[in-house]
């Protein structure tokens, strides 16, 4: 098999996997102010701890694959994106310090939680603008970015930026109702009742908008034509179905099924993302073979990625296996 | 790019060397520390002696931010060899990019998979388990160590690659790539300098305890572990430094005569300048302080050794001699301190006095700090002395900086700078509030929640009788 289809669906799969994982705590912060201060704030925020620097560095390994596998992609689309992707950067300082300084200096804690909402709303708010960005295409000249500062600022990238922040606070509130009880656990279930309807209607609009836009992708053509047809004839039950459960989950189910049929929700929608991209790596201009790194670059990371990424699975899960359970108010029990 | 004066080229650069600077900070330390609580939970498993278990938990907290502000920092370099250096990241990413993907691989995920056990987990695990989450951790950090500075030595020491259409660097045999010349050196050089910076930020913790006549038996073991390591690492690292020195010497003769401030060449032997200004813009040394023949003497072994200077060198192929005149100076000059700190408190051990003598202890918490200026004064000098190339003699540093004009760097630099001091200032306070109770009996592990009314204190989580709580 094609080495360079391995490693788009190797990176594919990182940037998924961040997007789950970072995705519920930076929902956490997202929907921090409206959580009380207090005990329900500490178990929001304990809930999280023990694995947010492991979320995060799936999205140094999606940043590092590209430039190891697609250099030419990195070296395009991280210029191109100068403006939102530094803002992210900042807010994740402020987002991942927040953890360890809220403890470290009460006088403060009202600073650092508004740092870790604000940081995560931010950093959130610039992923959206950068998905975007890349659907409405970027100006390639040769080997660089050829637009200009303002490129990735459009009514569309705003509507993607604000559509993840609402995909992300659906997935925290989601998490806080399968790791959290009581009054907090109550509390997560108000949020995602309008936070679901709110989801499928950004993700609605961001499906409609997509075939219009003006650019040189023709999203439209991919999802028409076969195997894309496939999956657009049963997207609309696959999604219905799993927003269904999800919604029944939410008003009155099991602590675990909302947030695993949310899961269900955002892989369909990364399944359909992959779908108006494929084969492209920046959409209309550049396709993953025209960026890809020498074969030579490409296996030598493959054994490692082949060898290293199920055992990091399996080690990954050992530690969300010991934090199982409810967290509870003073850490998890 | 229109950058006609290079304001947009200086600008990148000073935001890179800003956020790599206070980067290195913290791995510099984590490095150190992860291994130290290693030892130190090892030590108490072996032993079953409390004083260990305090100063692991004591140390863990410490640990834990400087670790959160190094995840976050690291973040960023991650992205901005592309945000700013997209002309290097293409023509390079398939020679760094796969060493910076397996540091993700084998290191950043091996550590942050068993942190979260490492911090939270004591009264979850058994306490094999949680030591083998420490160790886990620990070398997590110096398989990190290990494949950043295989990239950083190859961009130093390029050597294991051919040149495409595209004018992309081609892997053309990995075990080169990794294996370049100056790898084995600056990989020792840089972790017994992470070993060592901790060493002494652990005595200067220790010996402020000691001159507050804060005694207890964990701030006495404390200090004696960290001078320990001063009296062996000290003189480890001036060895390992001056190998370091020799081969820089072999395959980037340039860096040491730009360090060196030899602008002219001494075909009878040059001299080894002290102190002095390097004047570049006139190729000479001002104000020199030089003992005659020192210089081939160390380079070459030879006391007559005749030596290049910068005048066999274009003028655009130097790099700037004034600022590693000085940086290389400084480094050496904190490493002999430390060699000196750790020979006074052999002495100090020796007389039995090692916990009684203040001026050991004035010194100790003076040197406190100096390793992370050490490290990075090594840092300036190896990187500073590689200009103008960015890829050692294949890439200019010029040549591979991103189409992004003076005001977005400078607003991107601008928002760097106000971030970083106020967060990591603020890290760095509750770091030193920390230090500044002395550790002792009962010390508490790094709480999530500050309210433990429940009775599930970590603490009690570790009781030595094995019981887990839940």
């Amino acid at each position: 098999m094609d080495l360079t289809v391995i490693w788009a669906v190797i990176i594919a799969f990182a940037v998924a996997m961040y997007v789950v994982m970072d995705g519920f705590d930076l929902g956490i912060g997202i929907l921090f102010p409206s959580v009380p201060v207090g005990p329900d704030r500490d178990q929001a925020m304990n809930s999280i701890a023990p694995v947010w620097d492991g979320n995060e560095t799936w999205l140094v390994l999606g940043g590092g694959g590209l430039m190891a596998a697609f250099p030419l992609a990195y070296a395009i689309v991280l210029p191109a994106l100068y403006a939102p992707l530094i803002a992210m950067l900042l807010g994740l300082v402020f987002r991942g310090v927040a953890f360890e300084f809220r403890w470290r200096d009460p006088g403060h804690r009202k600073f650092w939680d508004a740092g870790f909402c604000l940081g995560s709303l931010v950093a959130t708010f610039a992923q959206g603008i950068t998905l975007g960005a890349l659907l409405q295409g970027i100006e390639v000249h040769g080997r660089a970015y050829g637009g200009g500062w303002w490129d990735w600022l459009t009514p569309f990238s705003l509507l993607t930026g604000a559509s993840l922040v609402t995909a992300y606070a659906l997935l925290g509130a989601a998490w806080l109702i399968w790791k959290t009880e009581g009054a907090l656990n109550a509390l997560a279930r108000r949020f995602a009742t309008w936070l679901l309807p709110a989801f499928l209607l950004v993700v609605g609009a961001v499906s409609l908008a997509t075939p219009l836009l003006e650019g040189v992708p023709k999203y439209h053509e991919r999802w028409f034509q076969w195997p894309g047809l496939l999956v657009t004839a049963i997207m609309p039950f696959a999604f219905g179905g799993t927003a269904l459960l999800c919604w029944q989950g939410i008003r009155r189910g099991r602590d675990w099924l909302p947030f695993a049929t949310a899961l269900g929700l955002f892989a369909l929608t990364l399944v359909g993302l992959g779908i108006s991209i494929w084969p492209d790596v920046i959409p209309g201009r550049v396709t993953i073979w025209q960026a890809a790194s020498p074969p030579q670059s490409q296996a030598f990371m493959l054994v490692g990625a082949a060898v290293l990424v199920p055992i990091i699975l399996a080690y990954t899960a050992w530690s969300y296996w010991v934090f199982r359970g409810k967290v509870g108010a003073h850490g998890y029990h | 790019m229109h950058d006609p004066d290079g304001i947009a080229l200086i600008l990148a650069r000073a935001q890179f060397a800003f956020t790599i600077s206070f980067h290195f900070i913290f791995p510099a330390f984590s490095i150190g520390l992860a291994s130290y609580l290693a030892v130190l939970e090892g030590l108490w498993l072996k032993t079953g002696q409390e004083k260990y278990l305090n100063l692991f938990k004591y140390w863990l907290k410490i640990f834990a931010i400087g670790f959160a502000m190094g995840v976050v920092s690291g973040i960023v370099m991650s992205y901005q060899f592309g945000t700013n250096w997209s002309v290097f990241s293409d023509k390079a990413g398939p020679v760094i990019g796969p060493l910076m993907a397996y540091e993700v691989l084998t290191a950043f995920f091996l550590e942050a998979g068993f942190l979260g056990v490492m911090l939270f987990g004591m009264g979850r695990v058994g306490k094999k388990l949680h030591f083998a989450a420490t160790l886990a951790v620990a070398v997590g950090t110096c398989i990190s160590a290990f494949w950043i500075l295989a990239a950083n030595s190859w961009m130093q020491t390029p050597q294991g690659y051919a040149i495409n259409a595209a004018g992309q660097f081609v892997p053309q045999s990995w075990p080169e790539i990794i294996f370049n010349p100056s790898f084995p050196y600056r990989l020792v050089h840089t972790v017994l300098a992470a070993y060592l910076t901790t060493a002494l930020a652990v005595g200067g913790v220790a010996a402020w305890h000691h001159l507050k006549g804060r005694k207890t038996p964990e701030v006495k073991t404390m200090f004696s572990m960290a001078m320990w390591m001063a009296a062996l690492v000290a003189p480890i690292q001036i060895f390992a430094g001056d190998q370091h020195g020799l081969n820089t010497h072999h395959y980037q003769p340039v860096k040491i005569m730009a360090l060196e401030g030899h602008f002219q060449s001494h075909p009878e032997g040059a001299p080894l300048y002290l102190f002095g200004w390097p004047d570049q813009a006139a190729q000479t040394m001002r104000f020199p302080i030089a003992i005659p023949h020192l210089g081939s003497l160390l380079l070459e072994h030879d006391w007559n050794a005749p030596m290049r200077g910068l005048d066999t060198v274009p003028r655009e192929d130097q790099p700037p001699a004034a600022i590693i005149f000085w940086s290389f100076r400084i480094m050496v000059g904190l490493g002999f301190l430390m060699f000196g700190l750790g020979l006074w408190s052999l002495l100090a051990r020796w007389r039995k006095k090692l916990h009684d003598w203040t001026w050991l202890h004035r010194l100790a918490l003076v040197m406190g700090p100096s390793g992370f200026v050490a490290v990075i004064a090594g840092w300036v000098t190896t990187e500073v002395g590689r200009q103008p190339w960015v890829v050692y003699g294949l890439l200019r540093t010029r040549d591979a900086v991103s189409p992004i004009g003076a005001p977005g760097v400078t607003g991107s630099l601008v928002a760097f700078v106000i971030v970083y001091f106020s967060v990591f200032a603020a890290g760095t306070w509750y770091m030193l509030k920390l230090m500044a109770h002395a550790p002792a009996a009962g010390e508490t592990a790094p709480v999530s929640a500050p309210i433990r009314s429940a009775g599930i204190t970590a603490a009690a989580a570790v009781e030595p009788d094995g019981k887990e709580p839940r």
